[in-house]
């Protein structure tokens, strides 16, 4: 049995719906593990042990556990308990925290890195701990570590692919649903392949450009 | 010692540190120091490195609090004994009243220069944006650097960065200006432009506190000379005297040496 590209067309609807859907899930996540890895960075740097300590028990769950796991944990798992998660919020928050935890090890190092001298001359002006946290550490320490959380995101990208497993249409699953009905997995699979490659030069160069941004302030 | 310096004028201290203490642990770096600075007052401390000095100028402001003593400003302890969260909304406010000016100028590398004298103002007093630019260009102007004023920090010279550290500082229209060795970690040729700033905060009559290794600065624009060593301060006196006819030997010891190291 050859190959045959010519079924492709037919299905290329459904095909870019799912394209949509994981970039959409894809930038959702990735909103979710910026900012929860930049309160979890803070948490960890700065709030008292009480509050420490149960975060770090979180953060170890989250980086211990299978992100398969813990996407149907959220998605069939929360239902039990009275909390029904439609199935995308089930992916991008089961994504999002996943790799929020990781995000948070790179802000504190981002964090740990600028220079004392910085916090000094805030807080000699009169800024209070969380103003110069805000204004002066942060923005500091989110621009040294631009590189590996951009490598992070691509990782989400990939990840994404996942929550097929849940049943949100993404750009795998609608592949899967396409070759059920045309048995062609290969064609399909090569095409979503070339998809998600796409997907991934544009994340790397919007990366590239928000890097050349910063360039100036260093 | 303290003596003298009251009875030089009656009014009261600007700034008043009394029997100033700091240990860490058993290492004793601050013994009972005793320091009134008048308003509009201009005064240099000197002497060697590990003397002191610094932890001095940076407790006035609470970066390295006393273990002991108290210093005032005005009619405002600035070291109170208060409860966490009340002290550190009263430090906050003292702090603006309380311009410093580091060694390594500290400015914020991902804020143009505009951003750096602008932020505290904004934030803390609540100024428009109109009324912030309008103040930074104000104060740049002062300084001369009113045409780096959308430059990033890092393509600015060394001493370009201290002038606009020493703006930053103003824009909060601070009652005392403290300057940790300013010039140190300049080259030598771009010591002086940080030098003219400093002078013509002097001829306004801005309180400023000094810490420095120039000796020919201190000269020229201080009228009261500290030399601290070993945590105590050896000798104070107004620097014609300090510097042509010191009493101590241990000033003698150390302006002879430095003197020497200097060459210029």
């Amino acid at each position: 049995m050859g190959l045959d590209f010519t079924v492709i067309p037919q299905y290329l609807d459904i095909i870019l719906w799912g394209a949509l859907w994981t970039i959409l899930i894809t930038l959702g996540a990735a909103a979710v593990s910026f900012i929860g890895g930049m309160i979890l960075a803070v948490i960890a740097l700065y709030a008292p042990k009480l509050v420490r300590l149960p975060f770090r028990a979180f953060a170890f769950l989250f980086m211990g556990t299978p992100l398969l796991l813990q996407l149907f944990l959220i998605y069939f798992g929360l239902v039990q308990v009275g909390i029904d998660v439609p199935a995308v919020m089930a992916g991008i928050i089961g994504l999002g925290l996943h790799f929020a935890v990781y995000n948070s090890e790179l802000f504190q190092t981002g964090i740990l890195a600028v220079d004392k001298g910085q916090i000094e001359a805030a807080r000699t002006l009169g800024l209070g701990r969380m103003q110069a946290l805000r204004k002066v550490v942060v923005p500091q320490a989110i621009r040294d570590v631009i590189p590996p959380v951009g490598n992070n995101m691509i990782a989400l990208l990939k990840d994404s692919a996942l929550v097929s497993v849940i049943g949100v249409s993404e750009l795998t699953l609608s592949a899967q649903r396409a070759i059920g009905s045309t048995y062609r997995p290969f064609e399909f699979y090569v095409l979503v392949a070339v998809i998600y490659y796409i997907i991934n030069l544009f994340m790397e160069a919007a990366q590239r450009r928000v890097e050349r941004r910063v360039q100036a302030s260093r | 010692m303290n003596d003298q310096g009251d009875h030089m004028t009656d009014q009261k201290p600007f700034v008043d540190i009394q029997h100033a203490q700091k240990s860490y642990g058993a290492l004793e770096v601050l013994k009972d120091i005793n320091l009134q600075v008048q308003k509009g007052q201009i005064v240099a401390i000197i002497g060697p490195s590990g003397s002191g000095k610094s932890t001095l100028l940076r407790a006035i402001n609470d970066l390295d609090p006393l273990t002991g003593g108290e210093i005032w400003l005005e009619d405002k302890q600035i070291n109170k004994n208060l409860p966490h969260r009340q002290y550190e909304k009263h430090i906050n406010l003292v702090r603006q009243e309380i311009g410093m000016v580091f060694q390594h100028f500290n400015l914020f590398p991902h804020l143009t220069v505009r951003g750096n004298v602008t932020l505290a103002p904004k934030m803390l007093k609540g100024l428009s944006d109109a009324d912030a630019n309008k103040l930074a260009e104000e104060q740049l102007d002062k300084v001369g650097m009113l045409e780096r004023i959308d430059y990033y920090p890092s393509q600015l010279s060394g001493g370009q960065k201290q002038r606009v550290a020493i703006a930053r500082a103003l824009a909060m229209n601070p009652k005392v200006m403290l300057f940790d060795e300013a010039t140190s970690a300049l080259d030598p040729e771009l010591v002086e432009e940080v030098n003219l700033v400093m002078k013509k905060l002097a001829e306004e009559h801005m309180t400023m506190i000094i810490v420095t290794h120039e000796m020919s600065f201190a000269e020229s624009v201080c009228d009261r000379v500290l030399f601290m060593d070993q945590g105590v301060v050896v000798e104070e006196g107004p620097p014609e005297v300090m510097f042509r006819n010191p009493k101590n030997d241990r000033t003698k010891e150390f302006l002879r040496k430095h003197l020497a190291g200097q060459h210029r």
